[in-house]
């Protein structure tokens, strides 16, 4: 009998990007000096996992190319192996390369095979080239110094190779080979190849003495003299040889590649120190990776991870109201009048258990916002670096809770503004330095709850908006008149309308006028707002408000006529009964009435949704409820207002479709069907 | 012998009959029967007071709570032209549903004068729809079944559980 594995791949794959992101967070968290053990180890725990999983799936791709990555991840996390930036950088690809994989593994596409044999090459490069300077590590030196600097390569240049196996007392004579190849590598591009062969086994080994040769190639323009005048000091004490290989070296230096390392050299097995081919890898990966995940994002999951605490708290309320429950119906089988406390408590009981059940269940779909925060580091990292800017990225309040649907909608809105401050925001660290400000730009993400809402915080230290600017092309573009009169938050507002963009030139990365718009519709399908707070010179806040949940909100339930509607709380500015007084009439029609200072709007309630039994037809005899919808106010006339209440969201368009002016249903107490009121979809109703 | 030979004979005629039957809830509409197939059928309620929506046409009578989902409820009558009738306790509701394309469940309640039967149909009998052109609009129509002499049109649930195509045409028009 053969078990369908089909079933388990979904988990396999979540269980990978998981994976994944936890590589790449942590890869991006390692601290080059002072590496944490435990860092390692969680990395290297993800890698071994998805390794594992592949196998077991017949994903053979992914588990070879894992199990590089594994070893290489096995000698840093032993200490047998230093973490260098290049090897980190060859990580970080790697990351992205199998992200690329599994995407196109999952999504039922071949694989880029191509590609991964390019990371895979960069990693063993990296990983035999490690190996090399493990060795060197038994020696009493720093190893990761031997680098060489790979910049400034100019025409003329002639490769020197160098065979340097020094003698064992050479370290006794108080020479260091480290130094020596440090004083080479400033003469030009040094690549050393060592042979470890001579090194005995590690109980015969004395650390004072030397046994490893080196192979060595130096690109430069200088005299062989000044080669060994480097090695002066140690001339009795080793085996060198200085000889010049071609006069004439390609300038580019990606054609120095490891062929010509490995082209005549003399030594038996030699390993090639290669630290630098890894950089110029990285970038590309970022592209190819969107394609893919823009087409399997239709493919995303519905399902959920819960932490089994919560799940714990649910059973925990479950056994409460069974108890309450069976309270109530021993009291109710033989109801007598002195039992009226006891139904009293038991129904109040029932109430709190009820409410603290609702809430432990909203709790389950509540995720941290660290699932859409734990993506901005990498993008931060990468981005800063193609722009050429120094950037840190500071994430406050990762914890905070937040509806599963609000993070899912909320991840793209959030990566465009993010972009958008490194992009427009921080300005290059010349600029930054002018400006007397620290050269190293600072975004930070925050996240925190105020009332009933979440509020989301994108705030950089860059340039801030120029409120003179935005004019002037916002008039440019015909969006406003000329002699408009704007406040600054209005003027603010401008970047979210459609077609505005105030770069200077389209980059890849932002600038070219669409998003924003789109930025703040996202935001308002969620029922929450964005709003902008920005210093000229100091920098920009954009703030993003959102409800918690979408699935439960505080309603005002009204009546007209023998009809009921909710009006979500949040929108309630006041409720007043108006006077004749106050009462204006537009062209005979139009009826507004003035607030304080304002006039405002008024939708007959009874007149728009074609309610017959309205009571007040009369705008004294009623009730005005001012609401404000996204920035729009007017009063609804309404016949009375009911109660508050908690009201759970249906859908209408499950069954049924949408409806104008209408945001979804409700069932009420009585178990009738309430709508919920659209205030923006009333006021366009209204108008029409 | 041949008895037996007769009877399998006469089983396997009967399968093969039942192979091409369909059975279908009848109910009328004033004189009308109409039939729906009985698989789209989830139950049969008594009319109940539903909540107007506003601003939609006057055959979309509204929404109701049907354990917990939002169902809304059409006036077949209305919807075919038939006039208006009284709702009364008697009055009944058939909630249909069918599954679209997304692979999601759509529930809606048809209000219509009385259930009648179950009938089973020989998928081979049903007649196409005739056509009356404009005159009369046989779109839900799927075919006409002859049951004891009485004629029933047979209704395509799927496109009438489409309401918002329906009401795009009816805005377009």
């Amino acid at each position: 009998m053969s078990i369908d594995m089909a079933q388990f791949h979904q988990v396999f794959f979540e269980e990978s990007f998981e994976g994944l992101d936890i590589m790449e967070t942590g890869l991006l968290n390692l601290d080059m000096g002072d590496v944490d053990a435990e860092d390692i180890n969680t990395i290297f725990r993800a890698a071994h996992s998805i390794k594992g999983g592949s196998g077991t799936f017949g994903f053979t791709a992914v588990s070879d190319f894992t199990h590089v990555m594994e070893t290489l991840l096995d000698e840093m996390r032993d200490g047998r192996r230093q973490v260098t930036q290049p090897a980190v950088d060859v990580l970080l690809g790697s990351v992205d390369c199998l992200k690329e994989m599994l995407t196109a593994i999952q999504g039922e596409q071949e694989v880029d095979v191509a590609r991964v044999a390019e990371y895979k090459k960069a990693l063993e490069v990296e990983l035999n080239g490690g190996e090399s300077e493990q060795a060197v590590t038994d020696e009493p030196s720093e190893p990761s110094t031997i680098e060489s600097n790979t910049d400034n390569v100019t025409n003329g240049k002639n490769i020197w190779r160098i065979a340097f196996s020094p003698h064992t007392n050479l370290l006794k004579t108080g020479n260091d080979p480290v130094r020596m190849f440090r004083e080479l590598g400033l003469l030009g591009e040094l690549t050393t190849t060592v042979d470890f062969q001579g090194v005995p086994d590690f109980y015969d080994l004395d650390p004072e003495e030397c046994h490893l040769s080196w192979e060595l190639e130096l690109i430069s323009d200088v005299p062989e003299s000044d080669i060994n005048d480097i090695f002066d000091w140690v001339e009795d004490e080793c085996d060198l040889a200085i000889q010049r290989i071609n006069s004439e070296v390609e300038t580019d230096t990606s054609a120095f590649t490891e062929e010509q390392v490995k082209e005549e050299t003399p030594l038996s097995s030699p390993k090639e120190v290669k630290t630098e081919s890894s950089k110029k890898d990285i970038a590309p990966a970022e592209k190819p990776i969107k394609k893919v995940a823009a087409k399997s994002a239709a493919k995303t999951s519905s399902s959920i991870r819960v932490d089994t605490a919560k799940i714990d708290t649910l059973i925990n309320m479950v056994g409460e109201l069974v108890i309450t429950q069976s309270m109530l119906s021993l009291v109710g089988e033989q109801f007598e009048m002195n039992k009226l406390d006891q139904l009293k408590n038991g129904l109040s009981q029932l109430d709190r258990h009820t409410r603290e059940l609702q809430e432990s269940v909203m709790n389950i779909r509540m995720l941290p916002i660290s699932f859409v925060f734990s993506r901005f580091p990498r993008l931060v990292h990468d981005l800063s670096s193609k722009l050429d800017k120094k950037i840190e990225l500071v994430m406050v309040g990762e914890h905070t809770e937040v509806d599963k649907t609000v993070v899912e909608l909320l991840s793209d809105p959030l990566v465009h503004l993010v972009r958008n401050s490194l992009d427009h925001g921080i300005e290059m660290p010349a600029d930054r330095v002018a400006a007397g400000k620290p050269e190293t730009g600072t975004i930070t993400l925050e996240a925190y709850h105020r009332g009933g809402n979440i509020v989301i915080e994108v705030k950089d230290d860059g340039k801030g908006l120029n409120k003179d600017v935005l004019r002037t092309k916002a008039i440019e573009k015909g969006l406003i008149d000329e002699d408009a009169n704007l406040s600054d938050k209005q003027t603010y507002e401008l970047i979210f309308m459609a077609g505005f963009s105030t770069a200077e030139k389209l980059t890849d990365v932002s600038g070219r006028g669409v998003g924003m718009d789109v930025v703040r519709r996202n935001i308002q399908s969620l029922g929450g707002n964005i709003e902008i707070i920005s210093e000229l010179g100091k920098g920009s806040t954009i703030a993003i408000h959102l409800p918690l949940t979408l699935a439960i909100m505080d309603g005002q339930s009204i009546a007209v006529g023998d009809e009921r509607f909710i009006i979500p709380l949040g929108s309630i500015i006041e409720s007043i009964n108006i006077k004749e007084s106050m009462i204006n009439r537009v062209a005979g029609r139009g009826e507004t009435f003035r607030l304080r200072d304002e006039y405002l709007p008024i939708i007959r309630m009874h007149e728009i949704f074609d309610v017959k039994t309205a009571q007040a037809t009369k705008l004294t005899e009623g009730l005005v409820v001012v609401v404000d919808g996204q920035g729009m106010r007017c009063g609804l006339f309404i016949d009375d207002l009911l109660g508050q209440q908690q009201v759970v969201i249906k859908s209408l368009e499950a069954n049924y479709r949408k409806v104008e002016g209408v945001s979804g249903a409700t069932i009420l107490g009585d178990g009738s069907v309430a709508l919920i009121l659209d205030i923006p979809g009333l006021v366009r109703l209204s108008n029409q | 012998m041949a008895e037996e030979a007769e009877n399998i004979e006469a089983e396997l005629t009967e399968e093969k009959k039942l192979e091409n039957l369909v059975q279908f809830l009848s109910f009328t509409l004033g004189d009308e029967e109409y039939g729906v197939d009985i698989l789209r059928v989830q139950e049969i309620r008594s009319w109940e007071p539903v909540s107007r929506i506003p601003n939609v046409p006057s055959y979309e009578k509204g929404v109701v709570n049907l354990r917990g989902a939002i169902v809304p409820i059409i006036d077949l009558r209305e919807r075919f032209g038939l006039g208006h009738l009284e709702y009364s306790p008697l009055t009944v509701v058939v909630v249909l549903q069918t599954v679209t394309d997304l692979g999601q469940t759509r529930t809606m309640g048809v209000v219509v004068d009385s259930v009648s039967d179950v009938i089973d149909v020989d998928k081979k009998t049903i007649q196409d729809a005739p056509n009356f052109g404009t005159k009369v609009s046989t779109e839900f129509i799927n075919g006409l079944a002859s049951v004891k002499d009485r004629m029933v049109m047979l209704l395509d649930v799927e496109k009438l559980l489409k309401i918002d195509t329906l009401d795009d045409e009816d805005e377009n028009t």
